[in-house]
């Protein structure tokens, strides 16, 4: 059977790390923690998929009325952009196991390049809210786009509920500022169950918003880091003889990425 | 056995109006089907104990290590036994279970027409406020009848405790927590806050003064009344121990969570700011209004506000309250 | 067969001192902070979880001392919320949670694997440094005026107060991670480095049940991860999420809070069963009785365990139906445990029972989670629970299964594995005379705490009614007895890392196969590769002398 200590075998394999006997319970090992990372980066997510799901099942309307000002276009173009950057990062995990380094090296740039293209449709899309006040909890102050009067509405915080009112059996929570009507960039089409004017607390959608998104932005940012450093090593001169397994493992965290960027535009992009 | 047991458990439990060993009197209709749950739950738990502790003691002394005894080889596994011993807790467990639901729902069901009183927690007291508008710092009730209390909160999570009523439910704010309850014996009962809410959360209490028949409402005119034939300075007074302003401000020169009142008004303040200002009418007023606005160096700004919740009538009572604590001629009655 | 030539005395003797244990491979401070030596890491991961035992316990002890009487006593109302917070946080996160995985887990585990490390030894140093760095941020809290939210943050009280709410959520927070790593590589590990001839079945239930509380660790850790990260956004950006004010809902943070909170529990149970599995089947002499059970029961934990949290939530205000659910779940998860005590007693019927140290504790755990377990059903009880809740029980009831369970397990641990972690023998006359004292003072401290509870007395309370003062007093006394027992385990434990007597490679005789290298190990653990047996074969070795343990029989003897 194998030797004693790990190397001694029938040839030293020099990524073979001493603890373990064969480099495929290594690459196995790894892939494995790989994994379960990954699971636990899922359950990170949850979280805010759980208050999600929460915070529009009790007020569809917070959710509906927000969906005018999120650009379809731009989220539709920023998922393209992240499934190309999943195919070149697949193609770049082929490209390692069959040690070609050059096209390896090409395919970590385009993945990084399109990784950065999907943070500046990001940057642009923040900054638009930002112009226009569309921002998280206390922050939320909309007001009419440029031309306009700096005519934001105050939005001081809530006063606490009121005493000695007739109680309601529904919750009562403090109306948040009221928010203009018309600030879509697109002309809406006949479409009746947007109301007139906004409803209570719709800055609870922009928090939501922000935080996925700002959250799988920083999760963009890591892989770009991560992806850079693969490409150091590749250009330093590795991956030139099939190990792959570095490659392979930054490769399913950058699917995953992806992937909750699939759920997460739906959600907050295609709500009507 | 179990049955003996039983029986002896709840000879230690209370019988209705006294304290147990346990649990403290049952003073609400509730009570007794809480009680009765838990002793069974303890008649249970003791039972399993006392056998499990008594077999390992058993084992120990009866296998202790001999010298030349070496241990007997048995089975490593007994699947009958396994299952056994599963399903009978798990069936005791289920039993447990059935009673803790029905009972729960008996605890959260008020009968209709419940005497409905509208409860305000905030840090640190609890007002009351029934349904002509009187508001008290304790909540009254008429004796066997049930109450239902709407539970708003200022602040922070606070939790409405009774535990002579066995009644529990946290208020919450930016929503209306429900509870309900029927006393059946009259008496005064200690309410606690149960949810940490900050440094005055021990001493958040309330008493529940169960009327007999008669004196709820009796005692509720009394009380209601009262602001129309006190002088302004005793309705201050009143206002002071009822509305909250006790918790934190002492009228006898003693440092509590806000300054003290003793000798305040009309006397100079030295603000977080560094400025000086005389404690006048509007100062007062602005305090109550917009706490946050002046602060006394020394103290942390947390007085919340009562916009919306003092009427202009109620400040001018206090503000003669506050007068009278400051050596002018009459002093304010002490009650 | 194992092939290693007996240790006698002097074998083991020769690597403690002349020769190369893992003590003393490297020398010098960078050996240690940048090993990546499992064992080493785990003794590090020991000192630090002891010293912040330390630090919770000196924050225990002032709690008790304040609670003399009924008004002030030492501190201020404010002082003592930062202290009982400061106390479950140091506890909760420093302590508990890490506790049994990261010190004798990581030494122990890689050896009842018969490997030369855990799978992946840098992200086990990663986990280290994040624990020291997590204990460096919940230090920064406390130096800067402490936190007094109470260690479960509830919003909006943890938003609003002005105490060092974000130091010590971002000190969760890392901590969090360093769990999270340590779970990770024992699944790994567990399922890629199992030696020839252990299939899951044959592993030492130890195992299966660091391998359940992983599972747990993996899954749950993340969730409060998300849910402290945003408290700190709330508190820092105002993100409104928990905020009645700003349309948020306090509940939903509960709820986040305690879908990690809840599994939490068993992160800190579940190994300290599988501790109690490896003493009773020791030091009774017996092959454990009902493995498959209690191996199955500790997978069963784990996956109902993420089921039950809401049952901290029954007087919320949440949903009757959910109320209704989250009991009846919780009573599933009560099952396995108890079927759990009942296979250790079969397991010491007809035993030879020896009344070592460890087993001392390990008898105690029987004791003390029978307690904590039981009065669990008081409270799983909805009717019950709405008295209960917030009261003294409540904390009764943790104590008994968090300290009465995991701690005493861990002690029982600590003082089972000692001699292999260092080569050195305790006095099992002062190792008895603490754990007498620490059992005395426990049940002193804790048990009056059920009756006041069942009394109505709330919890996290700085005054009290006049009524309760004799319970109050009782429990403070039984602290300072606990106090006491453990000073004297200090003391011995310190005294035999330089006095004491040398440790044989099996002092205990046990089948696992940590116990089939010296003690304390080489750096490289084993020096051939290892063949597993049954973990519960205690036939397979034989006592020769206290100086020289016991030692595996040869090929031929009766099995």
């Amino acid at each position: 059977m194998s030797a004693t200590h790990g190397g001694a075998g029938e040839h030293h394999d020099p990524h073979l790390a001493h603890h373990f006997e064969t480099g495929e319970q290594q690459a196995d090992s790894a892939k494995l923690g790989m994994w379960i990372f990954l699971a636990t980066e899922l359950l990170f997510f949850s979280g805010l998929f759980c208050a999600y799901a929460a915070y529009r099942a009790n007020h569809p309307e917070i959710f509906i009325w927000s969906d005018q000002f999120l650009d379809k276009t731009l989220g539709g173009l920023n998922t393209a952009i992240l499934i190309c950057s999943s195919l070149t990062m697949a193609w770049a995990v082929r490209a390692a196991q069959l040690g070609k380094r050059r096209l390896l090296a090409v395919l970590l740039t385009a993945t990084m390049v399109f990784a950065v293209a999907f943070l500046g449709v990001k940057g642009i899309e923040y900054n638009t809210k930002w112009k226009h006040g569309l921002l998280w909890g206390k922050y939320y102050h909309p007001h009419v786009e440029a031309a306009a009067e700096h005519g934001a509405e105050p939005a001081p915080a809530a006063p606490p509920a009121a005493s000695g009112k007739a109680p309601a059996d529904s919750s009562e929570i403090p109306p948040s500022a009221v928010g203009p009507a018309g600030l879509a960039k697109h002309p809406r089409g006949p479409i009746s169950d947007i109301p007139e004017t906004a409803p209570k607390n719709v800055q609870i959608f922009f928090s939501i918003y922000f935080i996925m998104t700002g959250l799988h932005g920083i999760h963009v940012i890591a892989g770009i880091i991560v992806i850079g450093w693969l490409l150091r090593r590749t250009l330093g001169g590795e991956f030139g003889d099939g190990y792959a397994t570095p490659v392979d493992n930054v490769g399913l965290y950058w699917h995953l990425v992806d992937i909750i960027w699939i759920f997460l535009f739906p959600l907050l992009y295609l709500i009507r | 056995m179990a049955t003996l047991l039983h029986c002896a458990l709840l000879a230690l439990a209370a019988a209705p109006g006294t304290p147990g060993l346990l649990m403290p009197k049952e003073a609400s209709t509730v009570a007794p089907e809480v009680d009765h749950l838990f002793y069974m739950v303890l008649g249970i738990s003791a039972f399993f104990f006392l056998l499990v502790v008594g077999i390992m003691i058993y084992f120990v002394v009866r296998y202790r290590y001999r010298e030349g005894v070496p241990a007997q080889k048995t089975a490593t596994h007994n699947t009958a036994l396994e299952v056994t011993w599963t399903v009978i807790p798990l069936t005791l467990a289920l039993i447990i279970f059935a009673y803790g639901f029905k009972g729960f729902i008996d605890i959260v069901t008020p009968p209709a027409n419940a005497y409905e009183v509208l409860v305000t927690a905030q840090k640190w007291s609890w007002q009351f406020t029934y349904p002509n508008g009187y508001v008290d710092k304790d909540l009254h009730v008429p004796v066997n009848t049930p109450v239902r209390l709407v539970m708003q909160s200022q602040d922070v999570i606070h939790s409405f405790y009774v535990p002579a009523f066995r009644v529990k439910r946290d208020v919450v704010p930016g929503r209306y927590n429900k509870a309900w309850f029927q006393a059946t014996t009259p008496g005064e009962y200690q309410l606690f806050c149960a949810e940490y809410c900050g440094t005055g959360h021990s001493t958040m209490l309330a008493k529940v003064i169960v009327h007999r028949p008669g004196g709820f409402e009796k005692w509720l005119a009394d009380a209601s009344n009262l602001l129309k034939t006190m002088s302004p300075v005793d309705a201050g007074h009143h206002l002071y121990e009822v509305r909250g302003c006790k918790q934190c401000h002492s009228i006898d020169g003693s440092g509590k969570t806000g300054p003290t009142f003793k000798g305040m008004f009309g006397h100079k303040v030295v603000l977080s700011t560094g400025q000086t200002i005389t404690a006048d009418e509007d100062y007062v007023r602005q305090s109550i209004l917009d706490p946050q606005a002046k602060v006394v160096a020394g103290f942390e700004p947390v007085m919340p506000t009562f916009q919306g919740r003092l009427s202009d009538q109620d400040i001018t009572s206090i503000i003669q309250y506050l007068k009278s604590l400051s050596g002018s001629s009459q002093g304010g009655k002490e009650k | 067969m194992s092939s290693v030539t007996p240790p006698g005395a002097g074998a083991a003797a020769a690597v403690a001192v002349g020769g190369d244990s893992y003590l003393s491979h490297d020398k010098g401070l960078r050996s240690w902070i940048f090993t990546l030596d499992h064992k080493r890491i785990g003794i590090m991961y020991l000192v630090a979880i002891l010293t912040s035992f330390f630090l919770g316990g000196v924050f225990a002890l002032l709690v008790r001392t304040e609670l003399w009487t009924p008004g002030r006593t030492i501190v201020s109302a404010d002082t003592y919320n930062k202290l009982f917070t400061l106390h479950g946080a140091v506890m909760i996160f420093l302590v508990l949670i890490p506790s049994i995985p990261a010190s004798i887990g990581n030494f122990v585990l890689p050896l009842m694997l018969g490997a030369k490390d855990v799978a992946l030894p840098r992200l086990n140093l990663a986990s280290f440094h994040l624990y020291v760095v997590g204990a460096i941020f919940l230090l920064a809290a406390i130096l800067t005026g402490g936190v007094d939210t109470g260690w479960t943050f509830y919003t909006p009280y943890s938003v609003t107060t002005g105490t060092s709410v974000i130091l010590t959520t971002l000190g969760a927070f890392i901590l969090g991670f360093s769990s999270i790593f340590t779970g990770l590589n024992f699944i790994v590990t567990i399922h890629k480095m199992r030696p020839k001839g252990m299939t899951f079945f044959r592993m030492p239930l130890m195992l299966w049940s660091l391998y359940a509380t992983a599972v747990i660790q993996v899954l749950a850790t993340p969730v409060l991860g998300i849910t402290l990260l945003l408290l700190i956004a709330e508190r820092t950006l105002g993100i409104g999420i928990f905020n009645p004010a700003l349309g948020g809902d306090p509940l939903l943070f509960q709820h986040f809070f305690w879908f990690y909170s809840h599994p939490a529990v068993y992160i800190m149970i579940l190994p300290a069963m599988g501790i109690e599995s490896e003493l009773i089947s020791v030091f009774s002499r017996k092959h454990i009785f009902g493995y498959k059970f209690i191996a199955y029961s500790s997978i069963a934990i784990a996956v109902f365990g993420f089921l039950v949290w809401g049952h901290h939530m029954f007087v919320s205000g949440q949903s009757g139906l959910a109320n209704m659910i989250f009991s009846l779940l919780t009573f599933s998860v009560a099952i396995p445990s108890a079927v759990k005590i009942f296979n250790w007693l079969a397991t010491m019927y007809k035993g030879s029972i020896h009344f070592d140290t460890p087993m001392l504790y390990a008898l105690a755990f029987i004791f003390l989670f029978a307690i904590g377990g039981l009065t669990g059903l008081f409270l799983g009880a909805l009717a019950t629970d709405v008295h209960l809740h917030d009261t003294y029980f409540v904390v009764a009831h943790f104590h008994y299964t968090m300290f009465g369970g995991t701690v005493i397990a861990f002690l029982g641990g600590l003082h089972y594995w000692w001699p292999k972690f260092f080569g050195r023998k305790y006095s099992e006359r002062w190792g008895k005379i603490a754990a007498l004292l620490i059992f005395v003072g426990f049940n002193l401290t804790f048990f009056t705490q059920f009756v006041m509870g069942s009394h109505g007395m709330p919890r996290r309370y700085y005054n009290y009614l006049p009524q309760f003062t004799p319970y109050h007093q009782a429990s403070t006394i039984g602290s300072y007895i606990l106090a006491l027992g453990f000073f004297v385990m200090a003391g011995y434990l310190a005294h035999s890392l330089v006095k004491g007597e040398r440790a044989p490679a099996n002092p205990w005789g046990a089948a696992t196969l940590e116990w089939q290298t010296s003690s304390p190990p080489p750096y490289y653990n084993f020096d051939h590769e290892m063949t597993a047996g049954d973990p519960y074969d205690l036939d397979t070795v034989r006592f020769v002398s206290p100086a020289e343990g016991w030692v595996p029989r040869t090929e031929g003897a009766t099995s």
